[in-house]
């Protein structure tokens, strides 16, 4: 209350002056003092100030939920963490029955799968976005940015059913045996192309970000301003050259921080992964070995694990998770907000 | 002066580049466009063969058996949906007309950061959290729990919906109603949200198509049910639960039935994002989603 208040609200006050009728003649003269405070009603202030808390306390369960789960989280995996302390990060053994328990092999897996993911999605969301900003056809526009929107609505469960359907087959028909041929020589492409394993779950990945990052990038592009395009041109540079360095260059903050928050959906990812990346708790090199990742051990495992320590595993296997994808998103936004600052996409941030 | 030979190969070879990457940038478009294209032509060509009046009205039968559907999963969805717009709705619109009528210093910035925080939780690590905060308490699994989950996950988005729109509603539609004497919550209410209504259903809507299709979060709260359920406090099926456990199935039937279950829930999904598009292109929200 007081002078805090005061200060939050005053946009608010302003009218409040408003309000209070004009001294016309004697009588209301009198009356001015109280009707002053009353012109509201002594009620009415009542239910302002009731409003504004309701209002306040909506906002102030929204911390409340996240510190919840925070707290739960951290709750839940303290028998874990007691046990293991932070040798639980490096150690790769995953033996319920031993009751010894180590994430190595899921950060790897979640890791691997998500820069798989990224090195697929990167050129093609980018190259998207350009195409769409800066060459394509007024009316063609729309219809792209459409299109690459409704692949960000489609669930993730309906991505695993497809790749375990279409995508698999292809891969273990066509990609594998071709890419085995051909660059079998790196060690990354080596062993049965069973279609099923971190490949896949890359690939499938990669589809999914695409449309965050090109529709992040798109709105990154549109901010940078049009006399860098036109200064660009008046010099002289052919199409390409404009956007690389009118548009791309000023951009490289904003679109790297498109990519981190590509990075940060595919690291949290959980459906499509788990139902195409074999969930073998293993560390291989060649990317057509079956894998793992922190999202996929949980939703398989976390069901049926029996003990409490394999619970407490789980669990701080998720706080893992969450840690890394907050610290991730944090670092996007700043980036994005870096460049887009003061346009209108981005007024609340004011 | 360069020479002239010297320029002319340097122009030949720009022109090369800038097609280049002319062409490079349209076969990234082809490539992004090309997977959507395949994803609903398989959804449509495998699902609608499996899709019937039976598949949308009946319970699923035992392996083996002929016929059977999704009913009842379809129906614990609505219903685990129905809870989490419950609580969504409602907590996300007030932290958006907080922060955009009261909102001033370092609480509002708290909120809209801790909004974020909740955005970028992975839907996974929410059912965690939902399993330890109701079902631990419960005992057992219920649509409560998995309504409870998705209904956290649609705060940000319609927080953020309302406040962007409440501030875009001029100030002097607030002037005008205070100077005429209407009390403030009520000016907020009819005046101000009201007025930025659109938008925000626009919010809602978002948010609705964004946990229609989440799966993680209820694997640990509604868990599933191969049976009708209207009970609150019970295990239930949800759409998206049941196409995840006949996807991995062994069975064709069951493979069947996953495609026209997607089929069903793609149609959900982006039927309510086509709604919002139109609706945004109109010119009345433009820019808004």
């Amino acid at each position: 209350m007081g002078s805090s208040t005061a200060n939050r609200t005053d946009m608010l006050r302003v009218p409040k002056k408003a309000m209070d009728p004009p001294p016309q003649s004697a009588s209301q003269a009198i009356e001015f003092p109280r009707v002053k405070r009353g012109a509201v009603g002594p009620g009415l202030r009542i239910a302002d100030r009731a409003f504004r808390y309701a209002m306040l306390g909506c906002a102030l369960s929204v911390l409340a939920i996240v510190a919840f789960i925070l707290l739960e989280l951290i709750l839940q995996s303290r028998l874990s963490l007691h046990a293991f302390g932070w040798n639980f990060f490096v150690h790769q053994a995953w033996d319920p029955v031993a009751g010894d328990f180590g994430a190595l092999p899921f950060i790897y897996g979640t890791l691997v799968s998500s820069l798989v993911a990224l090195a697929i999605s990167v050129p093609l969301a980018l190259g998207l976005a350009v195409y769409i900003t800066e060459m394509c056809p007024p009316w063609l526009r729309g219809i792209l940015a459409f299109t690459s929107d409704l692949l960000a609505a489609i669930p993730s469960v309906i991505y695993g059913l497809w790749a375990i359907f279409v995508l698999v087959p292809i891969l273990r028909n066509y990609v594998e045996p071709w890419l085995a041929t051909t660059m079998g020589w790196t060690g990354l492409f080596t062993g049965a192309p069973y279609g099923i394993g971190m490949l896949a779950a890359g690939v499938i990945l990669s589809i999914m970000v695409i449309p965050i990052i090109s529709s992040i990038t798109r709105e990154v592009l549109t901010a940078v301003p049009r006399q860098q395009r036109e200064a660009a041109l008046a010099l002289g540079a052919t199409r390409w050259e404009m956007i690389r360095i009118g548009v791309l260059r000023n951009a490289r903050a904003g679109i790297m921080g498109a990519i981190i928050l590509g990075l940060g959906r595919a690291l949290g990812e959980t459906m499509a992964v788990t139902m195409v990346i074999g969930n073998r708790p293993e560390i291989a090199k060649s990317l057509f070995a079956p894998g793992y990742t922190m999202a996929s051990v949980i939703a398989n495992e976390f069901t049926e694990a029996t003990g409490d320590l394999y619970l407490s595993a789980l669990v701080e296997i998720g706080l893992a998770l969450l840690i890394l994808t907050l610290v991730v998103n944090a670092l996007a936004r700043i980036l994005v907000w870096s460049v887009t600052r003061g346009m209108p996409a981005s007024t609340h941030a004011q | 002066m360069p020479n002239s030979t010297f320029t002319k190969i340097l122009g030949w070879k720009r022109a090369v580049v800038d097609h280049m990457a002319t062409a490079g940038a349209v076969l990234a478009a082809v490539l992004v466009i090309a997977p959507l294209l395949a994803i609903f032509i398989y959804l449509v060509a495998r699902g609608a063969g499996a899709l019937s009046w039976a598949f949308l009205t009946h319970a699923p039968k035992p392996v083996g058996e002929v016929g059977g559907g999704m009913g009842n999963a379809i129906a614990g969805s609505a219903l685990i949906l129905g809870i989490s717009c419950l609580i969504g709705v409602p907590l996300g619109i007030g932290s958006g007309i907080y922060l955009a009528e009261y909102g001033r210093g370092k609480l509002a910035i708290l909120v809209r950061f801790i909004a974020d925080v909740l955005n970028g939780v992975p839907s996974i690590v929410m059912g965690m959290a939902v399993y330890a905060l109701v079902v631990l308490q419960q005992k057992h699994f219920s649509a409560l729990a998995g309504g409870f989950a998705l209904g956290i996950m649609m705060i940000p988005t319609v927080t953020r919906a309302t406040e962007e729109m409440l501030l875009m509603v001029p100030r002097s539609i607030r002037e005008a109603a205070l100077g005429l004497g209407v009390a403030e919550w009520r000016t907020v209410l009819s005046v101000t949200l009201r007025t930025a209504l659109p938008g925000v259903i626009t919010g809602i809507m978002l948010a609705f198509a964004r946990v229609a299709g989440e799966t993680a979060p209820l694997l640990f709260t509604a868990f599933g049910n191969q049976f009708w359920n209207w009970n609150l406090n019970q295990p239930t099926a949800a759409l998206p639960l049941q196409i995840y456990t006949y996807a991995i199935s062994p069975y064709d039937e069951w493979h069947q039935q996953a495609w026209a279950g997607a089929l069903v829930l793609i149609v959900t999904i982006v039927g309510t994002v086509a709604v919002v598009r139109l609706v945004t292109n109109r010119g009345v929200m433009k820019g808004t989603s």
